[in-house]
């Protein structure tokens, strides 16, 4: 059995147990410490619960809000919930407009792991007329400079949905 | 006329005496002794038991008639279990330190786990469960690969609506610097500006740049502070070209995953003068909360400082997307309870969560050192610098009220866990005026400093805690 290699530079170590599963990491004050791979993999069970009409409109290419069943209230939700966190009342379904414009929006050059691939990519929150709160998505066929707070965009729906938010996402509008 | 009747048409005709102040509702609680690890990218030699144990042996060499029976439990603090896949962590940390079998639990708030982990603690002192408590936290974010560790800390939004789109923390931050640049430097200094696309973008090119002076800043001071991962020289131009990671944030405008842990030892008043004579008393304490996706902050109306008018925000959407309401709440109720009314005056330092260079600006304005929409003035006065360092900067109001004197998350790390008890601990040596013998290296004291707040915040200003420390001498 041959002992794992002994390196100095933690980059090292790590593409080091990558390939062999083991390395001694020794540090500028010449402590050893033995550093192994320690994969860990798991499939949830996700329900979205309340939230699951959204996601099954997505699928059938439409937008759903939510709007607070309190006459005196009527809170209108871009990103839906099933209660309202005005008046707590119950909501109901409320199909938004396709249309919105920019209200914020970003370009990741990086992104959380699994998603490094896509980079880069954009990020709006996109406002509806009357709602009153926006709702997060990716905004696409557009680059970083054409991009604006105010900027007409519309949704576009997966033809193939994976019950994920990312089954729409927005364009500039008319194009 | 009964005598119970006839005490209270007395007590009714008696005018209305201002409700006591909060602090008269708990016992005084004081900050004895501290310690802190080095913060480094990574720190194999040591698992998250040793580096807790390594702060705490720190600590208790500066209160040395404390032996470990005094301490009668303790609050320990990390983030996330995904980072060491050990669950129950803390109860390791409390096994390794040899404090069972006393009283203890796992205090988690995202990103404000240790700030919140320091209220804890004072709680317990105050409430008169415990005489003397540890606050102790860590994080070991090195276990993973960076973008994996930046997947983990984006599991922290909803997993519905926000984690989906690209799992990135900084891409949050993103979406909310670019509001604020268009609420207060578009419709600001660039509201002149006829084309709107132009105007935005010269408004986003100014707030990188006032953006870059706050990273300059924070990694200039550090290089005075040993326990820094990132102390170093930089100029505006260096941080503007630095690799783009979501727009309009750069690489050096961002705070990075780290290895570290630190501790606070509080306890009541007899005992702090048991201990040492030099306590820091924390006399105020505040916590505020936020819904946890952006999209769903609400546009409503600013909850005003003691020297701020409705009239000054006639107009403004609030918190939106742009600011930090639950910093507005924390900082509303710490100041009430230290009596604070005009913070820019009556605070000497803020060490604050700055784990992006646009929410220290934002954090100006959530905690009234300025108006909403002063924030990139304010910056470029100089106020919040330090006095007698070398920026390469014209910063003509410098020492005003310092913030982040340490270096901050951007250049200290930010180890989850630990990072709201670094802050604790630097702003102790700081009211101590013992920052050159921790330090070896008395650039960053400030003189004279009497009382100072530090700030902790979680995931999109979801949630905040402020706490105001008080020479206690």
């Amino acid at each position: 059995m041959t002992k794992p290699k002994t390196l100095e530079k933690f980059r090292e170590v790590q593409a080091e147990i990558a390939r062999s599963g083991a390395a001694i990491f020794r540090d500028a004050a010449g402590a050893e410490s033995l550093v192994i791979r320690y994969p860990y993999a798991v499939e949830y069970i996700h329900s979205y619960a309340e939230d699951s009409p959204f996601f099954l409109g997505l699928a059938e290419g439409k937008l759903l809000g939510s709007r607070c069943t309190n006459p005196r209230c009527r809170f209108l939700y871009a990103t839906p919930r099933g209660h309202c966190m005005v008046c707590g009342k119950p909501t109901e379904w409320f199909e938004l407009p396709k249309q919105g414009r920019v209200h914020s929006w970003t370009t990741c050059h990086f992104g959380g792991e699994a998603f490094l691939s896509e980079t880069p990519y954009n990020l709006a929150l996109v406002e509806f007329a009357g709602a009153r709160s926006v709702l997060l998505a990716r905004l696409k066929d557009c680059t970083e400079s054409e991009i604006y707070v105010g900027m007409p965009v519309e949704a576009r729906f997966s033809p193939t949905p994976k019950y994920s938010i990312t089954d729409v996402w927005f364009v500039p509008a008319g194009r | 006329m009964s005598p119970r009747a006839s005490r209270s048409a007395r007590a009714r005709r008696t005018p209305s005496r201002p409700s006591p102040s909060r602090s008269s509702r708990g016992r005084r609680v004081y900050l004895v002794t501290g310690g802190v690890t080095k913060f480094a990218k990574a720190h194999p030699a040591m698992d998250f038991r040793l580096m807790v144990k390594r702060a705490y042996d720190y600590a208790a060499k500066g209160v040395p008639n404390l032996t470990a029976d005094r301490i009668d439990g303790s609050r320990i603090a990390y983030f996330s279990d995904h980072f060491s896949r050990q669950l129950k962590a803390a109860s390791m940390v409390q096994d390794y330190l040899g404090l069972n079998p006393k009283g203890s639990v796992r205090i988690e708030w995202g990103g404000a786990t240790g700030g919140e982990c320091f209220q804890a603690a004072y709680e317990a002192v105050a409430s008169g469960r415990m005489d003397v408590c540890l606050a102790a936290g860590y994080e070991t974010m090195s276990r993973v690969a960076t973008w994996k560790g930046n997947e983990f800390i984006a599991l922290a939004s909803d997993t519905n609506f926000d984690f989906p789109l690209g799992g990135f923390y900084t891409g949050y931050y993103a979406l909310m610097v670019v509001r604020h640049i268009y609420e207060y430097l578009r419709k600001g200094k660039f509201a002149g500006v006829k084309d709107e696309r132009e105007a935005q973008r010269l408004a986003i090119a100014e707030g990188q740049r006032v953006m870059s002076w706050v990273s300059v800043k924070n990694h200039t001071n550090a290089l005075h502070n040993p326990y820094a991962q990132y102390p170093k020289r930089l100029s505006v131009d260096d941080v503007l070209r630095s690799e783009m990671i979501s727009y309009p944030l750069t690489r050096e405008q961002i705070c990075t995953m780290s290895d570290g842990a630190a501790v606070a030892l509080l306890c009541d008043e007899s005992r702090a003068k048991e201990f040492t004579d030099k306590p820091v008393r924390i006399t105020g304490v505040g916590c505020g909360t936020d819904t946890m996706r952006l999209a769903d902050r609400p546009f409503g109306k600013v909850p005003l400082f003691a020297h701020e008018k409705a009239s000054d925000y006639e107009g403004l959407d609030y918190p939106g997307v742009h600011s930090f309401r639950a910093g507005r709440s924390a900082g509303l109720e710490a100041y009430r309870m230290a009596g604070i009314t005009d913070p820019l005056r009556q605070l000497d330092f803020i060490e604050l969560h700055d784990a992006y260079a646009s929410s220290e600006i934002q954090t100006y304005e959530d905690l009234g050192l300025c108006r909403y929409g002063e924030g990139y003035d304010f910056t470029l006065s100089g106020a919040p610098f330090l006095k007698g360092l070398e920026y390469g900067l014209d910063v003509p109001e410098a020492g005003k009220i310092p913030v982040n004197p340490s270096g901050g998350l951007i250049a200290c790390g930010h180890p989850v866990g630990a990072t709201g008890l670094m802050q604790a601990v630097f702003a102790f040596w700081q009211l101590q005026g013992s920052v050159r013998k921790h330090f070896g290296d008395g650039t960053l004291q400030i003189r004279d400093a009497k009382r100072g707040a530090i700030h902790s915040h979680a995931g999109t200003g979801s949630s905040v805690t402020v706490s105001i420390l008080e020479r206690g001498f």
